[in-house]
């Protein structure tokens, strides 16, 4: 590693008001969403021309340092923590939208476009960008790609890497490659699909080709509330079993309800145990149609109480509340571990129960929100730091819950990425084997694993825990962990 | 040509095993698409006609896995008997064509319309790599990000990073009822217009080809849904286009479809990726040199019949910047036209087959 040439050239190159070095000019960088890791880079450099991004990684390359991409720095997994002296590329500034195409129903972007603008910019031709993490006001389509990135709408439409067709992108060794195009489909191996999720081990995606759809015509939405979490958990197993094809399917429990309500004043049923909300959309004729059905459906899961969403307004309350219910939980709390692990969607019943039980056993609060139509759980633990023994507890919890995520024949994450987080737990889901070989297709992309080093494989160094507490953009309700 | 080996492996031990002890092999499934397992003199046929059954499969849970040479058919079945169905459509299901073939190929049809295509719903690939190694991507839940997409990278591989021996998809409920419209147009322009519409348009639609037919442009457009509602949808879609009218004998059309029906024995069947843009000028070429052509997806792809020199229209795909896929005829190597991210297919191939066990990706 030769920081010292690199940080001479990089200054050649990039103008300084654009290349951090001060401690007190990178200290936003030093963390993302998962605040319990920090790590100081050597310089930040902020990124305004692909070519400057495509320079950077290819200095990175020469003299073997190792750099991290980053966009908003909303990840949950610790995907966008820097490496102690190393580089962060922020991508903020690269965020023009290229091309957006209605005939083709396609927007070519730049990384640090924001998730929502893209929706924003599509909107007048009736279009939208389906996926729709909850943090879309303020994360980027780079940061969406690298982590391969969900949301509440994915049960039809798929995830980031569904609405992806093409990228402009620079390995990590500097060369850069055109992957996919603008076309949906494709042939020779599904490069595109490939590259996405790669937690940015495979470099930076510089130029993005991104999937439109239409808005539908209409959208039904009902609430039922049931006595107990896992009566809801078994309405979303009817429901998928009844040949519905919700747009979203998501549940809260007694905790989150009670926090969602402090906070925005929902309606939402108070003396409920869990909420499930539903929603369909497509043509009117159909989904009119479907929602008779789906109610029946409801109705037979013997629920306590079903509202039906009269209009937009009363629509967009129900999703406030859903939307607004993490953060809220969050300031029930000094701190909080969320996780993000997936189950089969027959066995939600089961593992919501489960969590009751590990919550119960090891003393702490769990509350649930969560994308139940695809099994995505996102139980959130409670804890105080400064109470000697709670985190330990708290990560203790978290373990189990992972591990019952694999044991039910799931995953460790469904849309929030390894990154820092998880990589411990990559063993129980991987084999060896499976290990091995994802290394060695990533050396062979990046042989000095300089790209976003320490994420997604599991490491001897155990990175340490420094700080807890909500993150500076959560506090201002700009991000919320879902 | 000499005459070619084959080895029919019947559990992934045996898989290992013969990768281990043949130096070129190439990978066949239903041989439905036989340009792409063309053999050079001395490869080894490895077929996968004994690695059948779904391993797995709870109709509520809306995900199977399956064996790679399971036949499309018994999947299609199996899934029938419980309303639901492979939405991506992959062709040549009568034909014989397995589930491991299309993953390899890459291949959807016309139904992939409504939700995407086979990269869309393939969550779980486990394949034998050339060092014989097993490798599992992905899981067995809809919805995972946890480790590389290996899965997307077998979409489109041919057989030529290793041997897909299990996969897991994520399936959907099939519409109860379906309904075709047939919307002749006047002008090439015209149908691109149309489709433009339909594409941003509210309606659901299952599938909208392309055909030209005698000459003039015919637009097939299908609906599916609920029986209830599908013929007031049906009727709302053709006083939205102000033309067309219902398809007799519609399961038989997109039957055939699946079938290639259309394309006529002794010519080289390509597939090629497209955008609306492209479709005029390409158009100008299959026209000029008689070849039929069958456009799906809404024009994000083109089925190409050709009669004429490979050369030809290798050359018309490489200068539009197009690829091409051959499936069936003769041709030394599937791929034609431009090749964006071949560098990074060849990196990743000297992992998983250091020795080129499989051919050329």
């Amino acid at each position: 590693m030769q920081l010292g040439n690199l940080l001479h050239d990089l200054e050649q190159s990039i103008p300084a008001e654009r290349l951090l070095r001060r401690p007190a000019q990178m200290t936003p960088y030093e963390s993302d969403a998962l605040t319990a890791f920090r790590a100081r880079p050597a310089a930040v450099v902020l990124a305004e021309t692909q070519d400057e991004v495509i320079q950077t990684v290819r200095l990175c390359h020469q003299y073997d340092v190792p750099f991290v991409a980053r966009g908003s720095g909303t990840s949950l997994s610790g995907g966008s923590l820097p490496v102690e002296d190393g580089v962060v590329i922020a991508l903020n500034r690269l965020n023009r939208i290229l091309r957006l195409d209605p005939t083709q129903r396609i927007a070519v972007v730049e990384p640090g476009v924001i998730n929502l603008d893209v929706s924003r910019a599509a909107a007048p031709h009736g279009l939208y960008y389906a996926p729709d993490p909850s943090s879309q006001l303020i994360c980027t389509i780079g940061g969406n790609v690298a982590f391969n990135s969900g949301g509440a709408h994915c049960l039809k439409y798929g995830m980031t890497a569904n609405h992806v067709l093409g990228i402009k992108a620079v390995l990590p060794d500097g060369e850069i490659v055109q992957l996919g195009g603008a076309s949906l489909e494709v042939v020779g191996p599904d490069l595109t699909g490939f590259f996405v999720g790669s937690e940015g081990l495979f470099g930076v995606a510089l130029e993005i080709t991104l999937r439109l759809l239409p808005k539908p015509e209409l959208y039904r939405t009902v609430l039922a509330a049931y006595d107990s979490l896992e009566a809801a958990g078994e309405a979303v197993a009817r429901v998928v079993a009844s040949g519905l094809l919700p747009g979203a399917m998501e549940i809260m429990d007694a905790l989150a309800i009670e926090a969602a309500e402090a906070a925005v004043h929902a309606g939402y049923p108070r003396d409920a145990a869990a909420l499930l909300i539903v929603e369909l959309e497509g043509e009117r004729i159909q989904v009119e149609a479907e929602f008779a059905h789906l109610l029946q459906v409801i109705e037979a899961s013997g629920p306590k109480t079903v509202t039906v969403a009269k209009d937009d307004a009363d629509r967009a309350r129900i999703w406030k509340g859903r939307k607004s219910a993490f953060s809220a939980v969050g300031r029930l709390s000094p701190d909080y571990l969320v996780q993000d692990g997936v189950v089969p969607r027959s066995r939600l019943g089961e593992a919501l129960a489960t969590i009751e039980r590990l919550s119960r056993a090891h003393q702490l609060r769990v509350a649930n929100v969560f994308h139940a139509g695809d099994g995505n759980l996102h139980p959130l633990i409670l804890f105080n730091g400064r109470v000697p023994g709670e985190l330990e507890r708290a990560e203790a919890l978290a373990g189990e819950i992972i591990r019952m995520c694999i044991d039910l024949g799931g995953s460790i994450t469904g849309e929030h990425g390894v990154g820092m987080e998880k990589r411990q737990h990559m063993p129980a889901m991987f084999t060896e084997t499976d290990l091995a070989v994802m290394a060695e297709l990533r050396r062979a992309l990046d042989p000095g694993e300089i790209a976003n080093r320490g994420k997604m494989f599991p490491s001897g160094e155990a990175p340490t825990l420094r700080s807890h507490g909500p993150h500076p953009l959560e506090r201002q309700g700009l991000i919320s962990r879902e | 040509m000499s005459a070619t080996t084959t080895i029919a492996p019947a559990n992934l031990e045996e898989v290992q095993t013969a990768i281990c002890a043949h130096e070129r092999l190439v990978v066949r499934g239903g041989g439905t698409k036989p340009a792409l397992s063309t053999t050079d003199d001395g490869a080894t046929v490895l077929a996968t006609h004994r690695l059948t059954g779904i391993v797995e499969y709870t109709p509520g849970e809306f995900v199977f896995t399956a064996r790679a040479g399971t036949p499309l058919q018994e999947i299609a079945a199996t899934l029938a008997e419980h309303g639901q169905y492979l939405p991506f459509d992959p062709p040549l299901v009568a034909a014989g064509a397995t589930l491991g073939g299309t993953i390899a190929a890459g291949l959807s049809g016309s139904g992939r319309q409504r939700y995407g295509g086979v990269r869309d719903f393939l969550i779980g690939v486990r394949f034998v790599d050339g060092q014989g190694r097993l490798v599992r991507g992905g899981g067995k839940v809809v919805k995972n990000a946890a480790g590389f997409d290996l899965p997307r990278l077998f979409v489109g591989s041919i057989g030529r990073l290793g041997v897909v021996v299990e996969a897991s998809f994520k399936v959907f409920p099939q519409p109860s009822q379906y309904a075709t419209v047939r919307a002749p147009q006047l002008t090439l322009d015209d149908a691109l217009a149309t489709i433009a519409r339909l594409n941003r348009s509210t309606f659901d639609l299952e599938a909208v080809d392309l055909l030209i037919e005698d000459g003039a442009p015919v637009l097939y457009i299908r609906q599916g849904g609920l029986a209830t509602t599908l013929a007031a949808r049906q009727q709302s879609l053709l006083t939205w286009l102000g033309g067309g009218a219902p398809l007799a004998d519609e399961a038989a059309f997109w039957a055939d479809a699946n079938a290639f029906a259309w394309v006529p024995a002794d010519c080289t069947l390509v597939k090629t990726p497209l955008t609306l843009h492209t479709i005029p000028v390409l158009e100008q070429v299959l026209h000029a040199h008689g070849a039929q052509r069958r456009y799906f997806g809404g024009g994000a792809a083109v089925w190409i019949a050709w009669t004429g020199e490979l050369d030809t229209l290798d050359a018309f795909l490489t200068t539009l910047q197009l690829s091409g896929l051959i499936l069936r005829g003769a041709a030394p190597w599937p791929f034609i036209g431009a090749r964006p991210g071949a560098t990074l297919a060849a990196r990743v191939k000297r992992v998983l087959d250091p020795t080129n066990r499989f051919p050329t990706l």
